[in-house]
């Protein structure tokens, strides 16, 4: 039943059924009862991942080298697993910048370039082309090899078929025809495709099916399980090493890192999957579903490809028919002639679900990011005054997809056949792997800029041109071999497959290695050596910054100028048609809020916005930029402006960081203040408890001078002894007041630091006999014995002779006080401790009590307080001893016991330990 | 933080256990020729670890907030 029409109408009917699909999807679109917004349909169509590719091209890998078709798998599931950061930021991006493709992607991120937007495309339609190839390859072959059952013959066999016979050029003009009916039926301003998108998923779970089922087919129809086909193999002398394969791939574990590293970046940056992962995605949920689904279908499309390889290779023995087609030969050869039919269509859905998305998502980059920034540049063209550009637009778009599709055929037909399947895809795939480091670098680091993209692009794509392209083009008998053995010119340096002399890497690992050294070095050099544009800074930091900022109207703050309201709905007009333009104005009026505004007003800068971003959905960001500039007088914002703009924020924070601080220092002051006030109301305190005190002194011998004078002035006739007597009081309380007056000022200068002090060097041995002396009288009056045990000679010390004179006789007049006429005894030594001079002078009179051994020292205080009677001081002079020694860096202090006499002792430090004492 | 939450540095987490379970040396360890249950050993280490990383990836992105 293989016969050619049954073939011929089988895939036709598959080709329509697969529009039924798509056209129902449309029209439930366009009824707003979507079917693809669903997880599973979502996981489906990034399937489309799986190829022809895949489908014929794994067994053939894996029959070649065993497992070396897996990286290719694994290593979308290891950058699936990173989708839920850089995925998911890279669809938030899209979706609030409305982006349509990944030329447009990048074009936006670097200050909506179109020169870089074109770059992109231009590498992509180059790179591609290899891969579209590849598909229209698969089909053909499979087409050929089924028609020529029941024998099985390969296609290489038969010899070039005339262009005008092969099934390769009408399957790509038949594929054309079907991708403008699913891709370009009409404009919309978000570029979904539903109904593409439910056929997409169809095919996958259709390739799914047909290889699972061949797969199965095999290991128990053909085979006895797993365990029977590998005993086999290991049982084939030329199998057996592909049982334990690692060590036989060429290049060993490198090449297999630099293969996973390379199918990693495939999967986001290949345009198809660009396409159905980001911008055909209906919700950011969905991905939860897809990042756990898609892994799995390929898992599972992988599971039977070991098993066909070597069921192949056992069934067909070695190189008579090629590891590429035992998928469909395996069934033709058994006469399993329904199963080798569903492998075709399989194989078929394999191979058109990759042409359909990729022309697609091909031929919207080169209408809005190549061919329309061109026209739209042209002044003559007057494409500015059009009505309705909508047609032209779908225009490119059809002229696009068949010139893609035409250009794949004339590849195919030049070059198909100097590779297997599976090295013509990997060409594709390091092609499209020099978008990474701007797309990848573009969503985290703001530093790259438009300049920096451009060259890390062209860096990257030149020497993927050298290391790849032009060797495919040299074993395509179009270039020289030689330039493969010797290099350029004969130079070996420049041999593309060497490339400064590092050989020994299969062709994928040594391009791979070369491009993302330059790419990524010239993308990170370029940026940082020049400053970029207002533009430019704006994107990067709506991009990177997309989880931190307000979802909508995030551009708006960063427009300024004036437009008015009919020459935007015009040209909104003129892109999406009349009515839908109307629609998405009104749309966006109720959800403003706002009334709609009468015809002639200006346009606000959230309108503007919304007008670009509708354009952008349809021609793209850069596209739209220059159409919005055409009907708006824009004032440019100067790079200080947009980086003020964007800094608003962050100096909020900083504000806010400040404020905070701001408020602990305050707090701290307070608390700092409130210390301050406490201390000076203690002192305040203080300094009334001392005036009192003082004046409560002072009035103590006033009073008792005023009582005298005013008995003497009142009673003229008191006899002369008793006149004598009180005046003798007078007297006695006019010498005590001068000497507390004396005291008090003594104190306030030394308290204000006003003091004068004269310092020299003191022998205080010295200072000592003179004070005894010139004290003697008063011991003599007092009856208190004094006696001097002064050690022998000890240094000078530097200090004022006259306050250490001063201190000495308070110590001794107090002792003398406090002692007891007739058996009171003072004594005073001096010695030497340490580095410090000691005094001590000790009398044997009443005492002081324990507690008020410190007490003593201050302010008038004095010993037994009230208790003792009338005080014999001013209770000045032991505070003013201690401010004396302590300005020298000594202490004083006082040994006693109630009763037994007290001593008086204080240090003075010799010269070393002064000059740290005043250092301190 | 939404953008690294906590779900996507599990996610991460598991990359790099993938990126650890698929290269070498681990590679080396299963790279003999053995089999079980009639499978050769390299194989079988594939889709089970491959498996298992698909399952603990299901297992974190499913998991309620």
């Amino acid at each position: 039943m293989l016969e050619g029409w049954v073939v011929v109408v089988a895939s036709f009917a598959y080709l329509g059924l697969l529009f039924a699909i798509a056209y129902y999807a449309d029209q439930r679109a366009d009824a707003g009862r979507s079917v693809i917004a669903s997880p599973y349909i979502y996981s489906l169509s990034l399937a489309v991942y799986a190829t022809a590719w895949t489908f014929y091209g794994s067994v053939g890998r894996a029959a070649a080298n065993g497992v070396g078709f897996l990286p290719i798998y694994i290593g979308p599931t290891l950058m699936i697993a990173l989708w839920w950061i850089v995925m998911r930021k890279i669809l938030r991006i899209s979706k609030q910048n409305r982006i349509t493709s990944l030329a447009d992607f990048v074009a936006s991120r670097y200050g909506k370039s179109a020169l870089l937007g074109g770059v992109v495309t231009v590498i992509a339609i180059i790179g591609i082309l290899p891969y579209i190839s590849l598909q229209l390859k698969a089909i053909s072959n499979a087409f050929t090899i089924v028609l020529q059952h029941p024998e099985i013959v390969m296609p290489a066999k038969l010899g070039t078929v005339p262009v005008l016979h092969d099934t390769a050029l009408s399957m790509a003009l038949l594929l054309a025809a079907f991708t403008i009916l699913f891709g370009t039926r009409h404009l919309d301003a978000a570029e979904h495709h539903e109904g593409m998108v439910a056929a997409i998923a169809f095919e996958s779970l259709v390739k799914l099916v047909a290889f699972v089922a061949v797969g199965a087919w095999v290991t128990w129809g053909l085979f006895d399980g797993f365990g029977d086909i590998f005993s086999r193999a290991a049982a084939d002398p030329g199998l057996r090493p592909l049982l334990a394969p690692l060590d036989g791939v060429a290049g060993g574990y490198a090449s297999w890192v630099w293969l996973t590293i390379l199918s990693m970046l495939a999967i986001m940056f290949l345009p198809r999957q660009f396409q159905v992962t980001v911008v055909e995605n209906k919700d950011e949920q969905h991905l939860k579903k897809a990042i756990w689904m898609l892994p799995l279908y390929m898992l599972a499309i992988n599971v039977f490809v070991l098993p066909l390889a070597f069921g192949g290779r056992l069934h067909f023995g070695d190189g008579a028919v090629d590891a590429d087609t035992f998928v469909l030969t395996l069934p033709m050869a058994e006469r399993q002639e329904l199963l080798a039919l569903f492998v075709y269509i399989g194989g078929l859905s394999a191979a058109t679900g990759m042409v359909i998305v990729e022309t697609i998502a091909l031929s919207t980059m080169a209408c809005n990011d190549l061919v329309m920034p061109v026209l739209l540049r042209l002044r003559w063209l007057r494409l500015q005054e059009k009505k309705d550009l909508s047609g032209l637009l779908l225009g490119i778009r059809r002229g696009a997809i068949v010139l893609i599709l035409l250009l794949g055929y004339v590849y195919f037909r030049l070059a198909g056949e100097a590779y297997a399947l599976v090295s013509i895809g990997l060409i594709s795939f390091a092609a499209v792997a020099q978008f990474a480091p701007v797309a990848l670098g573009g969503i985290f680091w703001k530093g790259g800029t438009r300049l920096g993209a451009l060259a890390g692009l062209s860096a990257g794509f030149a020497v993927w041109l050298y290391t790849l392209l032009i060797p495919a083009f040299a074993r395509s008998g179009w270039l020289p071999l030689g330039l493969l053995d010797h290099g350029p010119f004969g130079i070996e340096l420049l041999k593309p497959l060497a490339l400064f002399g590092i050989g020994g890497l299969d062709q994928i690992t040594h391009a791979m290695i070369w491009s993302m050294a330059a790419n990524v070095g010239a993308y990170v050099a370029v940026s940082l050596m020049f400053v970029p544009g207002a533009e430019e800074h704006r994107q990067a930091s709506l991009f990177v910054d997309v989880f931190k900022r307000p979802p909508e109207g995030g551009q708006a703050r960063f427009w300024r100028g004036t437009a008015s309201v009919p020459d935007l709905y015009s040209l909104l007009a003129r892109f999406m048609g009349i009515d839908a333009a109307a629609a998405a104005l009104a749309e966006h009026q109720r959800e403003r809020g706002t009334p709609r505004k009468p015809e002639g007003l200006a346009a606000d800068a959230e309108l503007v916005n919304f007008v670009e971003m509708q354009l952008a959905g349809v021609v793209g960001a850069s596209s739209a930029r220059i159409l919005v500039a055409s009907v708006v007088k824009e004032e440019a914002l100067s790079l200080e402006e947009v980086r003020a703009l964007l800094d608003e924020a962050s100096q909020v924070i900083v504000y806010s960081h400040k404020l905070e601080q701001k408020s602990q220092e305050l707090e701290r002051a307070t608390q700092e203040l409130r210390a301050a006030n406490e201390r000076l109301q203690e002192l305040d305190r203080l300094k009334d408890d001392f005036v009192s005190t003082v004046s409560h002194e002072l009035r103590t011998p006033l009073t008792s001078i005023r009582a005298f004078s005013e008995i003497l002035h009142d009673h003229p006739r008191l006899d002369a002894g008793e006149r004598s007597r009180f005046l003798s009081i007078i007297i006695k309380e006019t010498e005590r007041l001068t000497r507390l007056i004396n005291q008090i000022l003594d104190l306030s200068r030394l308290e204000s630091g006003r003091a004068a002090w004269n310092e020299s060097l003191v022998d205080l041995r010295q200072v000592i006999e003179d004070t005894v002396a010139a004290t003697s009288q008063l011991f003599r009056e007092h009856g208190v014995r004094i006696e001097c045990r002064l050690a022998a000679p000890v240094p000078q010390v530097r200090t004022d002779l006259d306050r250490i004179t001063q201190v000495l006789m308070n110590l001794l007049s107090n002792a003398v006080k406090f002692s007891e006429a007739g058996r009171g005894m003072v004594e005073v030594s001096l010695g030497r401790e340490g580095d410090e001079l000691r005094v001590d002078v000790r009398d044997n009179g009443v005492g002081i009590p324990p507690d008020q051994h410190e007490a003593v020292f201050e302010k008038f205080r004095q010993a037994g307080g009230s208790l003792s009677g009338k005080p014999q001081g001013s209770g000045l002079g032991l505070h003013i001893c201690r401010r004396i020694v302590e300005h020298f860096g000594g202490r004083i202090w006082v040994t006693s016991a109630q009763g037994e006499g007290a001593c008086f002792s204080f240090t003075l430090p010799l010269g070393r330990r002064r000059a740290l004492a005043e250092a301190a | 933080m939404e953008e690294f939450d906590l779900r996507a540095q599990r996610l991460a987490a598991l990359c790099l256990l993938g990126a650890a379970l698929f290269s070498y040396p681990l590679l080396a360890v299963f790279n003999v020729p053995a089999t079980v249950l009639g499978i050769p050993v390299l194989y079988a280490y594939f889709f089970v670890a491959w498996g298992a990383l698909i399952a603990l990836m299901a297992l974190v992105i499913e998991r309620p907030d």
